[in-house]
């Protein structure tokens, strides 16, 4: 297994302590140039081996605090601090959308972390064969994007992401554009793939079921300004098994999940009569 | 519609009907769809020869002398007898066209990169560009042959001018056109300004250059012809509008109009070539290359 995160601790029931921190946001304010509040206050830890879910309603700033941790923008206020070897260049992202280069075939776009650290295709084709092989589009390497189903594109998306091995992978919404029976589908891969890479990811959701299935931590933020109002803990060792959309303890946490996103929606206390 | 109609159809039709559910609507279809394929040839060769048959009968039946308009088999006639001649400007002026477009991609091109890369050179040359194609090349051609010596040149000159805006124009838009998704990754990876150009704006770019190359196909041929109208001159290498120009002192109306039909068959060759440069280089993976299902 390529994938270095392997050897690391990754079980989720683990006293927190003893996994080491990646990256702390320590007070992270963003305001946008009209005065907008996108973001107050957010501070997060987030340690090797996590599966962490930011959730809320639009304009909670979910995206904008990962747009903020990959670099693409500065924080207002506040700093982000990444540990040891770690840094903002070891990171893997998938999109909302499945953003293939559709000139190039799955292996070449799969590749292209590598070619932009200026190495060989030869060097690391074993690599990124290993890579699509875990999101099981192996016989595709030779594939153009269009060729591919939208849950196909986006496992490509998730192999470029995880084909280098990154200290943490950042999701944004990735399956919010897929039919259901397809994300329930690529949910249960995303799990097992979590299982076998121990791969430290930060997933964008407005989904209260995905992010209870699929995380360890749950943040549960409101909008206006966007902020975290609640830290869930899920508490479910991975792997997780096939049982555990069914199971008791899921629809304990999703039903808490619930009534904190519902909170945070009406403030008041219930719909406006 | 009936059921029993339907499977009658569709027995009518033995080859076709090897899929189980094959029905009369489907039948219809596909019948549409093959006539439309043989009308796509069929057609226009049949009217192109009807509006020759036309010009020819135009000629006879008002008995026109051919030094004002010849039939068709004359022009041909003459096309075959002075075919040493016209060969020779054909060369001449395919040579300048295939120069001045080649030119054109790489003027072209290069300022485009250059713009994309330096703000500051695209407000500085683009105003540059803009006046020269806005200002009709007819009426900068005696100029450019006055301070040019060398025809050979001038002529380039004045095609490339009228064939590399559409080229800078179309794959500078290119250039900018990259998804904002992918233009995000490029920068979390950290890619330097030469990877994000080679590996994501050039790619992207692509389709809008190679419409860009279309248009400037036609365009340096136009550019060509009336740099050589401007020019005139005869002597060694005179081009196929010299020829029309000449043909037209001396009343020799057939040979200018087999000078037009060459001409106007290498726009046609241009155009062809151009559009199967671009269907070759995007068929795998453009919108505009994909048949819909």
């Amino acid at each position: 297994m390529e994938f270095g995160a392997s050897a690391r601790d990754i079980d989720g029931t683990g006293a927190k302590g003893a996994r080491p921190t990646i990256m702390r946001m320590r007070e992270i304010d963003k305001t946008f140039n009209g005065g907008v509040v996108a973001l107050r206050r957010m501070s997060v830890e987030v340690r090797e081996g996590d599966f962490i879910s930011l959730l809320g309603p639009s304009g909670c700033g979910k995206s904008t605090a990962l747009r903020l941790i990959a670099g693409l923008m500065p924080p207002t206020l506040g700093r982000i601090e990444w540990e040891g070897e770690a840094s903002a260049n070891d990171i893997g992202v998938v999109f909302q959308e499945p953003t293939l280069m559709p000139w190039a075939t799955v292996e070449k776009n799969v590749y292209l972390p590598f070619r932009l650290r200026g190495e060989s295709f030869a060097s690391v084709r074993d690599r990124i064969h290993e890579a699509l092989a875990l999101v099981g589009l192996e016989s595709f390497a030779k594939s153009y994007p269009r060729e591919l189903s939208g849950g196909m594109k986006m496992r490509v998306s998730i192999a470029r992401a995880m084909v280098t091995g990154p200290r943490l992978i950042l999701m944004d919404e990735p399956f919010a554009a897929l039919d259901e029976m397809t994300r329930q589908k690529l949910n249960d891969d995303l799990l097992a793939l979590k299982a076998r890479t121990g791969a430290t990811v930060i997933f964008v959701t407005h989904s209260v079921f995905e992010s209870v299935f699929l995380s360890d931590r749950i943040l549960v933020m409101a909008a206006r300004p966007g902020r975290v109002i609640e830290e869930i803990g899920v508490e479910e060792p991975y792997p997780r098994g096939l049982g555990w959309r069914t199971s008791k303890r899921y629809g304990e946490v999703a039903r808490l999940t619930s009534d904190t996103l519902n909170s945070s929606l009406h403030p008041e206390g219930g719909l406006v009569a | 519609m009936t059921i029993t109609e339907t499977s009658q159809t569709a027995s009518d039709f033995p080859e076709r009907g090897s899929g189980p559910l094959f029905d009369a609507d489907e039948e219809r279809r596909a019948r549409r769809r093959r006539i439309e394929e043989i009308a796509k040839y069929v057609i226009p060769l049949a009217v192109m020869s009807l509006a020759v048959w036309g010009w020819d009968r135009l000629v006879v039946w008002n008995e026109i002398e051919p030094y004002i308009l010849p039939r068709p088999g004359l022009v041909i006639a003459t096309l075959v007898e002075d075919w040493g001649t016209l060969s020779q400007s054909l060369l001449v002026t395919l040579q300048i066209t295939g120069l001045a477009l080649a030119v054109a991609v790489i003027g072209g091109v290069g300022l485009a990169v250059l713009f994309s890369l330096s703000r500051f050179a695209e407000m500085s040359f683009s105003p540059f560009a803009v006046i020269l194609q806005v200002t009709p090349i007819v009426s900068i051609a005696p100029l450019i042959f006055i301070y040019v010596e060398n025809r050979l040149i001038g002529l380039l000159l004045c095609a490339w001018i009228v064939a590399f805006f559409p080229i800078l124009a179309n794959t500078a838009l290119g250039l900018k056109s990259a998804d904002h998704n992918l233009r995000d990754l490029f920068t979390i990876y950290r890619a330097n300004r030469v990877q994000r150009l080679i590996y994501l704006q050039l790619p992207s770019s692509l389709p809008f250059f190679l419409s860009g190359l279309k248009i400037a196909g036609g365009l340096a041929l136009i550019g060509a012809v009336v740099a050589e109208y401007v020019a005139g001159t005869g002597g060694i290498g005179s081009g196929l509008a010299f020829r029309i120009l000449e043909a037209g002192y001396r009343l020799q109306i057939p040979r200018m109009f087999a000078a037009l039909l060459l001409i106007a068959a290498t726009g046609v060759i241009i155009y062809a070539t151009t559009s199967l440069i671009a269907h070759l280089a995007l068929r795998k993976w453009h919108e505009s290359a994909l048949k819909r299902e």
